[in-house]
């Protein structure tokens, strides 16, 4: 069992250890869906509804692979877990907002693929989190995996407006921008010694 | 198969002339050309051997699973081939997991949890939807070969760069001397992003430089068919 309080967990999740700016969780949407804003914060928030939802749901079915003896089971439950409620948020989505559903459209299966996604249920068991723990952490690492999209696509707006050399055009732009937030980034490093 | 992968980068066709083998090591090499599997790309190579660990976790992964996927994707519906791709990727890459723990312990615990991670590394999905589902189980396999050589080259590309300048060794050997002063950077986050788009930048300028050249000579072989073609433009 791991007694780290709530607050820590929180912080070091969202901050600290932002998933994409120092971990590398997330990257292939964090680099190709941060383009515009709107989709971009779209995508975050369905994602913390998946992270969390599949986050609580692997918990439970944790406990039940720990009473079978069925540990190395875990990876293959994790990620079908997963790909339900991928299919849920979807169904969901569909019938709440059908406009919401037809933007987010090609974007939502591919939650399915994001590593974010099947790192939170894998951190949480290697950690040894409580149920609230696990909660709070899985709420703070896709808040954190939003907040990132969300700044990556609001400094990417801005850069198309501007004169790229053509060279540095597409992927290399958007690393070097990156590369910039997550040294922003490295600053909260320096909170996680206290805690 | 663009609604699977993950860049929404357009990937030119494939032909069934070419060598699936030769494809993927270089000319639609998984991270240079089709900016693949980033997670593991950019988290593992902070270090030669990682990255080559990491390599080859991921061919065996995809080699196992491409040619269990090839061989019965007579009989998956279409409906739930990702599911079925993902159990059969999850299954494979169990057995890495107990592998690389049964190896090396020290390897296992730098790797930590991007070896469950190779699951949803989008390259693996990516190229089961794209190739393994539709072509012939001999294929596929190679298919899966050289896209995991293809990533190991990348990947041993990066980290030895980041090694390099990062912690001045290479494989551990020290390169400097005493006095070199260790780039840490490149071993921190932005390090990977930075190294990276280093990579891409000089590859996107090796194309250009190269496409002149070809430019340069066919214009100096046939002075009319430039003059006509600087007339079009």
């Amino acid at each position: 069992m791991n007694n780290e309080s709530l607050s820590h967990i929180f912080v070091d999740a969202f901050l600290i250890n932002n998933f994409v700016l120092c971990v590398f969780l997330g990257m292939c949407s964090f680099l190709g869906l941060s383009q515009k804003f709107a989709t971009a914060w779209r995508m975050g928030v369905s994602v913390m509804f998946v992270i969390t939802v599949s986050s609580v749901l692997s918990y439970a079915v944790n406990l039940l692979l720990v009473q079978l003896h069925a540990e190395y089971l875990r990876l293959i439950i994790y990620i079908i877990i997963i790909a339900a409620t991928v299919q849920l948020t979807e169904m969901f989505i569909k019938k709440a907002s059908p406009a919401l559903f037809r933007e987010l459209g090609v974007y939502l299966p591919l939650i399915t693929t994001n590593c974010a996604v099947l790192a939170v249920p894998l951190f949480q068991t290697s950690r040894g989190y409580g149920f609230v723990q696990s909660t709070v952490f899985s709420i703070a690492a896709s808040g954190g995996y939003c907040a990132a999209l969300v700044l990556l696509s609001l400094v990417r707006e801005r850069v198309a407006l501007s004169d790229v050399p053509n060279l540095a055009k597409g992927t290399a732009m958007t690393l070097v921008l990156a590369a910039i937030l997550s040294m922003a980034f490295m600053g909260f490093g320096g909170m996680g010694n206290g805690g | 198969m663009s609604e699977l992968s993950c860049h929404g980068s357009a990937e030119p066709a494939i032909t069934a002339a070419s060598n699936p083998f030769r494809n993927g090591l270089w000319k639609q090499n998984p991270v240079f050309v089709m900016v693949l599997g980033m997670c593991p790309t950019l988290a593992i190579t902070n270090s030669v051997r990682n990255a080559v660990s990491m390599g080859l976790a991921t061919t065996f992964v995809m080699v196992c699973s491409y040619g269990l996927i090839s061989s019965i994707r007579g009989l998956i519906p279409r409906q739930v081939r990702i599911a079925t791709y993902i159990a059969i990727l999850a299954t494979a890459v169990t057995v890495v997991d107990y592998l690389v723990k049964a190896i090396s312990i020290p390897i296992y615990v730098a790797l930590g949890a991007y070896i469950p991670l190779i699951v949803s590394n989008c390259l693996t999905l990516e190229r089961a939807e794209a190739y393994a589902g539709k072509q012939p189980i001999v294929k596929s396999m190679l298919d899966g070969l050289g896209m995991g050589f293809g990533f190991t080259i990348a990947l041993t590309m990066l980290g030895a760069v980041r090694e390099v300048l990062g912690a001045g060794t290479f494989l551990g050997v020290h390169l400097f001397g005493a006095h070199f002063e260790p780039w840490v950077l490149f071993l921190l986050p932005p390090g990977g992003f930075i190294s990276l788009a280093m990579w891409l930048l000089f590859f996107a300028y090796w194309k250009e430089r190269s496409e002149k050249r070809v430019a340069a000579r066919e214009a100096a072989q046939s002075p009319e068919l430039a003059a006509m073609m600087e007339a079009g433009s």
